[in-house]
């Protein structure tokens, strides 16, 4: 039987046994998958399991058990591979059957030879999925997450390979594990001058090791960098292509995933395409792919690793201060609930207080602010997204100083955020819309192929006058369709294909956002600080790290929580309506009601409440009433001046 | 001696090299999943070179071949491989072309398959020495007449002469296919073909398989299931036939086979390692084409010492140089000589997932395509294609210094038969397409739906649910997604009648228009969504472009004519510039959009049915004014709208009552509840694709009596004041939307029914848009001339009043015109604007009474 460390260190070998046991039938997959679930289930057993997302590839050891917190990025095609293969030993005429599952390679001992022929050749499918970490995932994230374990993780591996580490100092190493974000750019530059020799290798043993201390093989004679196609620029991190063996169909784009599985980073994967590359062009199996086709869909393994998955699931949610998964009726995660409710209500007058300090004292935007962050697409009716709650926070210093503290603090409070300074050239430059580029086929990202719940802070403050070219137009109206719609067009060249997405969009601008917006709030600063950086950040240090978690729960939290209004109340909002529309048909229109019923949901919500109330209801018209108020107000402010 | 066939083995062989020991690279397609798993256990033992000659199937006496056979022969290379004695070689293909008359089934050269997999050569296996005997059903050996291919059920002669009797006797009166103009039905349908390949001379017969399945449904799954063994069965055959009937033809090659439709697969989602080596065929979008590449079929080696000559086929991309000549012993002596060296076509071509079969939120597969010969550059990037073909997954090669394989198989498709989904088919709408996609539970459900007497009341309930009220706008698009009958009256000279609706909704800002129009661009499979204020003419035409590989002018089409047979919905359509809005007066009536530009000039069909939305000018309604001044269109184009609604925000407490009750739902329900409460929107797409593409309805008499009578009254009504009140467009417009209500209950014949809700929303639809703010009359010239009756009676009696006016001033040669206007003023009795008494000054200019120059009026 295998020991306890083994599951963790080589679970090949325990597929292997479980393989050898239940050969004659199919169903030792599943018993795979079962012990494995199992294993994982015991006393925090997930936490052990190294992440790719933490520790740099070239530390965990290859076809060792790891998890990956990933977004899909791109589908790439089904493989056929040899699910049963095969081997026979040329002398003897002994034949071994083998498992190609979690695998990338066939491999067969020394003495060995494949029998690409034999009759128990199972050709079995797997689907790829080119993952990268979650765009915009906050540092916090991190940190909190891989706290515990960095160290235990760090442990394992390393004891499993020589401390020759390939000259790389120790201080380095420190360095690196104080900067996470920084090690792939290292880790990149350094392959690039260090590949080449690898070419002539022949033990495949050493192989291993040297390619997982940071060696990898690209032809000297092409290497431009590979691009590892993250949707938002700047991103670091490892890209993964994914092997999926199961229940493919169920995932999609954009869905944020946490897998565990077996690493391969074997070096003979790359070997054998660049060599395919130079080596003879009469072979009919060469001109199937170009040669950047090549490039993208089998990356270096060092550079881009390949996980097989054994498990994987879709994470609701990537704050780590909450339990992966709220809808298990496990009593652990109710407890959590319901003990995280009890105290709901001064943690969110402290949010709001917090809030109402980072915006200047105006406890109004601070308000809406609240219910913005909370705010997420529940539920779509035919082509109307339900639940969108996109904010256009006006009268924002025009100086960027406010907007970019303001975005930071933000950071500090969502998992995932990304910070969007609008100006003439970044609309004409960036790539807001994902596009499929079809010599390399793939999907190239854009900005906008964000996951869900990702927090977009659009800062329209230093938009200069100019002219916007195409792209800037198509980019301009990309973003409108998604705050419209939640959703965004993929360009397909020769069509285009719409994808949801569950985006939080805030827009802080000097005046109306020429973006569409649910609601604008005019920011009416009670306070002007002197200096800005000085008391934004004196404002996020005076906070209590453990209070800011809880902000963090809170804010994610609320978020999935049910919502429903009650028949009498539904009389009452409908009495209500009327009764305004009495009045004034024009001053209340069914967008208001949309409105007002989206603040009523959200403030209920915000309260840990899930039925909407009477006052709630009430509350929530005097908010709309004071930010109408505001507006009005502001529009005859401005109309005076002129 | 057998013939092997299946892949898995099929490469080796052919030099002979039995006594090696299987080695990973050798093999090419993976045994599909435990099927065929007898077939390759034998690969050891094979007969030496000599004793197997390269015979080739479809020529018939092989054995000539063997003693004089030209180069060209040896080439061809055949996946079967068959032993001279056996009985299914025949032919030789005596293609020492030069002067010989080449007729009949041995005179014509055979064309080598490579589609059935040319580099894949069937090795010979001698069953006695290898003991295989037993994997083989029902095989007589050599000099057997029944013989099944290894590894299959195929019997060689069986097949052949079904096939044959499947050529001579097939006959489907009831087959509707375009390419069938002029051929008999009632006669045997593949005998014609062959007719038509003896007069025509492409010697390509395409074989429906539904046509086989129908025939002979063994034969059918013999097909799909064995294709590279069948499909060259099906060449002897036909080639016997045609050469039997037409014995002097000349033909550049034999016949080939090509099947399409095969069943088996449709979509490449459902692609799995059980189809390896089967024939499918799937339908794609060709995203990228490589060049021709010119594939080496077999190479020629000559001897620098003796001139001996030798050839040597190609193995798997490689050719083993011979390193000894056979006939002096020299070694290294061979060189090859390039130009006697036999090259095909080939080309890659990368097809993509039509975006209708991919599900919600994954990106699109590819797969890649081989094809050969004479399918090469036949499709471009961009066509949407069915490809028929043979599914091929071949290992990834071998690093040959590391003994371990990628465990990964390269899948691709080699192309036997290529059919465009959208050119060349433009008299026949997708039918076929349509046909398949419906399964008979699913009609069988549409109908009951059709049958139940609210179905139209239910379809517009079902349309846009989180649209609330706006019942009549609801029915009218949904009258539009049904669209009228398609009339043609080319022979008569009047072109095709219009069968598109077209709809306008103008109305307040917020009244959630656009999400209308969202919502219809999402139902329809071919809709297309654009801004006016986001589109040129150019990008709703079409535009040349250059395209940046070959440097050729390519014409790309734009919204409109990417919406044939859909629906294009324009939005802010008041904000489009003009001489984009010019582009659409001729879609909109002709339904074809001419283009000459760039020295293209064409004329493309762009059927399209238009849902615009238009703003109000002063961004509020107003309701004094005039449709059109209120949205500021010509009225040109408003005539060649079927509807026009008004969306306004209606004031009354019932309505804002229930408002408030549908929004409040909207934030409480779950996503489960609300599809439950309505019909489904697949439901719904199904059901207008299914009345689209088979419901035809046609006038009955009660029905054109009864819209004779509509037109009649429409008439009449504006008569009695002097005014036309109706034009024969409104006719048709009845006309479509009678038809497109027949349609909507599954009906082949308009009825009065039909008529009644077409006047009746007809009526409505100009009673909020026609309807003259000053007298409270319906008055359909307001969209015809733009102007009301009235409108136009109070400008000519203001015109009259002027020329009292200045006729009563006596002879004066020039007037003031600030004066004169003062006169009016003070004469009139109602109030006279500047712009009033201009256009009457003008009105009189142009009766030559007077001109105005600057400040004075001048008498004539």
């Amino acid at each position: 039987m295998p020991c306890v460390g083994d599951w963790l260190n080589s679970p090949l070998s325990i597929v292997q046994g479980i393989f050898a046991q239940n050969v004659p039938n199919s169903d030792w997959e599943k018993k795979v998958t079962e012990y494995f679930k199992e294993k994982l289930k015991e006393n925090n057993a997930t936490n052990w399991v190294p992440s790719l997302n933490d520790v740099p590839v070239h530390y965990l050891k290859p076809n060792s058990l790891v998890k990956f917190r990933c977004m899909v990025q791109d589908m790439f095609d089904p493989e056929f591979y040899m699910g049963v293969y095969e081997t026979v030993d040329p002398n003897t005429n002994a034949r071994v059957l083998h498992f190609g599952k979690y695998r990338d390679v066939a491999e067969c001992g020394p003495q060995q030879e494949i029998d690409l022929n034999s009759s128990q050749t199972v050709t079995l499918e797997r689907q790829t999925f080119y993952c990268v970490p979650v765009p915009g995932e906050s540092a916090w994230v991190k940190e909190i997450s891989f706290l515990t374990k960095a160290v235990q993780a760090r442990v394992s591996p390393s004891t499993s390979y020589t401390p020759s580490r390939h000259k790389r100092s120790y201080e380095e190493d420190e360095d690196m594990d104080l900067h996470p974000s920084k090690q792939k750019e290292q880790h990149v530059g350094k392959s690039c001058c260090s590949g080449g020799d690898i070419h002539g290798c022949v033990e495949p043993k050493r192989l291993e090791t040297e390619a997982s201390a940071g060696h990898h093989v690209i032809s000297p004679n092409c290497s431009p960098p590979l691009d590892l196609n993250f949707p938002l620029p700047g991103e670091k991190g490892p890209a993964c292509l994914v092997k999926v063996y199961e229940n493919w169909e169920s995932f999609k784009v954009n869905d944020v995933l946490e897998v565990f599985g077996v690493l391969s980073v074997d070096p003979v994967l790359s070997i054998v395409n660049s060599e395919e590359r130079d080596s003879s062009t009469l072979d009919p199996m060469e001109c199937m792919d170009t040669a950047e086709e090549q490039r993208v869909h089998s990356p270096p393994a060092s550079l881009v690793p390949r996980i097989h998955v054994i498990l994987a699931q879709k994470l609701q949610h990537i704050n780590p201060l909450l339990p992966a998964c709220l809808n298990e009726e496990e009593s652990k995660t109710c407890e959590f609930v319901s003990n995280f409710m009890s105290e709901l209500s001064p943690v969110r007058a402290e949010l709001l207080g917090f809030l109402t300090h980072a915006l200047l004292g105006d406890s109004l935007a601070a308000e809406y602010l609240i219910l913005h962050l909370i705010s997420t697409v529940y539920a779509r009716r035919d082509v109307l997204p339900l639940g969108k709650f996109t904010v256009n926070l006006s009268g924002c210093p025009r100086n960027g100083a406010f907007t970019e503290h303001l975005y930071r603090l933000i950071q500090q409070l969502v998992p995932a955020s990304y910070h969007l300074r609008m100006s003439i050239e970044s609309m004409n430059q960036s790539r807001f819309i994902p596009h499929k580029d079809y010599t390399a086929n793939r999907l190239v990202s854009g900005l906008l192929q964000l996951a869900s719940n990702t927090s977009l802070v659009i800062d329209e403050t230093q938009l200069e006058q100019g002219q916007l070219d195409t792209a800037g137009v198509h980019n301009v109206t990309a973003l409108g369709n998604l705050i419209t719609w939640q959703k965004v067009d993929y360009d397909f060249n020769y069509h285009q294909m719409e994808f949801p997405c569950n985006i939080n969009v805030l827009i802080t601008s000097e005046g109306r956002s020429f973006l569409p917006s649910d609601c604008q709030v005019h920011l009416q600063p009670q306070i002007i600080p002197p200096n800005m950086e000085e008391y934004m950040s004196s404002l996020l240090t005076a906070v209590l790290p453990s209070v800011l978690n809880k902000f963090r729960i809170y804010l994610s939290l609320l978020r999935l929580l049910d919502y429903s209004i009650s028949d009498e109340v539904t009389k009452a909002v409908e009495e209500d309506f009327v009764e305004m529309r009495k009045n004034n048909p024009e001053s209340v229109t069914a967008d208001d009601l949309h409105k007002m019923l989206l603040v009523a949901r959200f403030l209920s919500l915000s309260a840990g409440q899930t039925t909407l109330s009477r006052e709630r209801w009430l509350r929530a018209k005097q908010l709309e009433a004071l930010r109408k108020g505001r507006l009005q107000q502001q529009q005859s402010v401005n109309g005076n001046e002129l | 001696m057998s013939s092997p066939a299946s892949t898995p083995s099929r490469r080796r062989g052919k030099r002979g090299r039995g006594s090696n020991p299987p080695t990973p690279q050798d093999a090419r397609s993976p045994p599909s999943q435990k099927r065929r798993t007898d077939d390759s256990t034998s690969t050891g033992d094979l007969q030496p070179m000599p004793t197997s000659p390269p015979a080739d199937v479809q020529s018939p006496g092989a054995a000539d071949a063997l003693f004089s056979s030209p180069p060209q022969f040896r080439h061809s290379a055949i996946p079967l491989d068959f032993d001279i004695s056996s009985p299914l070689t025949y032919g030789t293909p005596s293609s020492r072309v030069e002067g010989t008359p080449r007729s009949g089934v041995r005179g014509t050269p055979v064309r080598q398959r490579p589609d059935l997999g040319s580099v894949r050569k069937a090795r010979q296996v001698d069953l006695h020495s290898d003991g295989l005997a037993e994997d083989i059903v029902a095989t007589e050996q050599s000099l057997g007449q029944r013989l099944v291919i290894w590894g299959t059920d195929v019997n060689v002669a069986s097949c052949k002469e079904k096939f044959q009797r499947f050529l001579q006797r097939f006959i489907d009166p009831l087959d509707k296919e375009d390419e069938d103009i002029g051929l008999d039905l009632n006669e045997p349908r593949y005998m014609q073909r062959l007719q038509e390949i003896n007069m025509v001379g492409e010697p390509f017969l395409n074989v429906n398989c539904d046509h086989l399945r129908s025939f002979d449904e063994n034969l059918y799954r013999q097909l799909i299931f064995y294709p590279q063994e069948v499909i060259p069965t099906f060449d002897m055959a036909a080639n016997e036939i045609f050469f039997d009937r037409y014995p002097d033809s000349i033909l550049e090659h034999q016949i080939q086979v090509r099947p399409y439709n095969a069943l088996k697969t449709r979509n490449m989602r459902n692609l799995n390692p059980e189809d390896i080596d089967q024939l499918i065929t799937i339908s794609g979008m060709v995203i990228r084409s490589s060049q021709l590449i010119p594939e080496m079929q077999e190479a020629f080696f000559r001897c620098q010492v003796c001139a001996f000559t030798t050839r040597v086929e190609i193995d798997r991309g490689r050719i083993a140089e011979p390193s000894v000549c056979k006939n002096c012993n020299t070694t290294h002596s061979m060189a090859l000589i390039h130009n006697r060296s036999m090259f095909s076509d080939k080309q890659m071509i990368k097809l993509q997932e039509s975006p209708e079969d991919m599900p919600a939120g994954q990106t699109p597969h590819t797969v890649a395509l081989f094809a050969h010969n004479d399918l090469v550059d036949k499709v471009q990037p961009g066509d949407r294609v069915n490809v028929t073909g043979i599914y091929r997954a071949v290992p990834i090669r071998v690093n040959p210094r590391v003994s371990s394989v990628n465990s990964v198989y390269k899948t691709h498709i080699d192309v036997i038969h290529y059919r465009k989904t959208d050119s060349k088919r433009l008299h026949c709408i997708d039918e076929e397409a349509e046909q398949k996609r419906f399964t008979e539970e699913r009609v069988e459900m549409l109908k009951e739906l059709s049958k139940k007497a609210d179905i139209y009341e239910r379809l517009a309930f079902a349309l846009a649910p989180s649209i609330y009220e706006h019942e009549d706008i609801k029915k009218g698009i949904l009258l539009q997604l049904f669209g009228g009958s398609r009339k043609d009256f080319t022979h008569t000279g009047r072109g095709n009648f219009r069968a598109e609706i077209n709809i306008l909704l103008c109305g307040d800002p917020g009244t959630s228009k656009s999400q209308l129009l969202q919502y219809v661009y999402n139902l329809v499979p071919r809709g297309q969504y654009t801004s006016g204020k986001g589109s040129s003419a150019v990008g709703l035409t079409a535009y040349m472009m250059k395209d940046p590989e070959t440097r050729q002018l390519v014409l790309q089409t734009g919204a409109l004519v990417l919406s044939d047979n859909g629906i294009c919905c324009i939005d802010e359509f008041d904000k489009m510039n003009e001489s984009t809005r010019s582009v659409l007066h001729e879609v909109m009536e002709q339904q074809t959009l001419s283009i000459a530009k760039a020295g293209i000039i064409c004329q493309l069909n762009a059927r399209t049915s238009i849902l615009a939305a238009a703003n109000p000018i002063e961004s509020q309604w107003n309701p004094k004014k005039t449709t059109i001044e209120n949205i500021q269109l010509p009225h040109t184009l408003l005539s060649r709208f079927d509807l026009i609604f008004l969306m306004l925000d209606p004031r009354d407490e019932a309505y804002d009552r229930r408002l408030a009750r549908h929004l409040v739902s909207l934030y409480y329900q779950s996503e489960e509840k609300m599809e439950e409460e309505y019909m489904d929107m697949a439901v719904l797409r199904d059901y207008i694709a299914y009345a689209r593409s088979y419901v035809n309805p046609r006038l009955g008499e009660e029905a054109s009596q009864a819209l004779i009578e509509a037109y009649v009254d429409m008439r009449k009504i504006g008569s009695g004041r002097g005014m036309v009140s109706a034009y024969p467009r409104q006719l048709e417009s009845l006309i479509r939307l009678a038809e497109a209500h027949a349609k909507v209950r599954f009906s082949e014949k308009v009825e009065t029914v039909d008529v009644e809700e077409a006047k009746r929303l007809h009526r409505e639809a100009l009673k909020q848009s026609a309807t003259d703010p000053r007298t409270g009359i319906v008055d359909i010239s307001i969209l015809t001339t733009g102007m009301s009756a009235t409108a136009r009676k109070r400008k000519e009696e203001l015109a009259q009043a002027l020329r009292k006016l200045i006729q009563s001033k006596g002879k004066t040669p020039s007037l003031k015109y600030q004066q004169l206007l003062d006169d009016l003023r003070a004469q009139s009795d109602t109030a006279v604007t500047k712009e009033m008494f201009e256009e009457a000054l003008r009105a009189l200019a142009d009766e030559d009474f007077l001109t105005v120059t600057g400040k004075t009026v001048r008498l004539l």
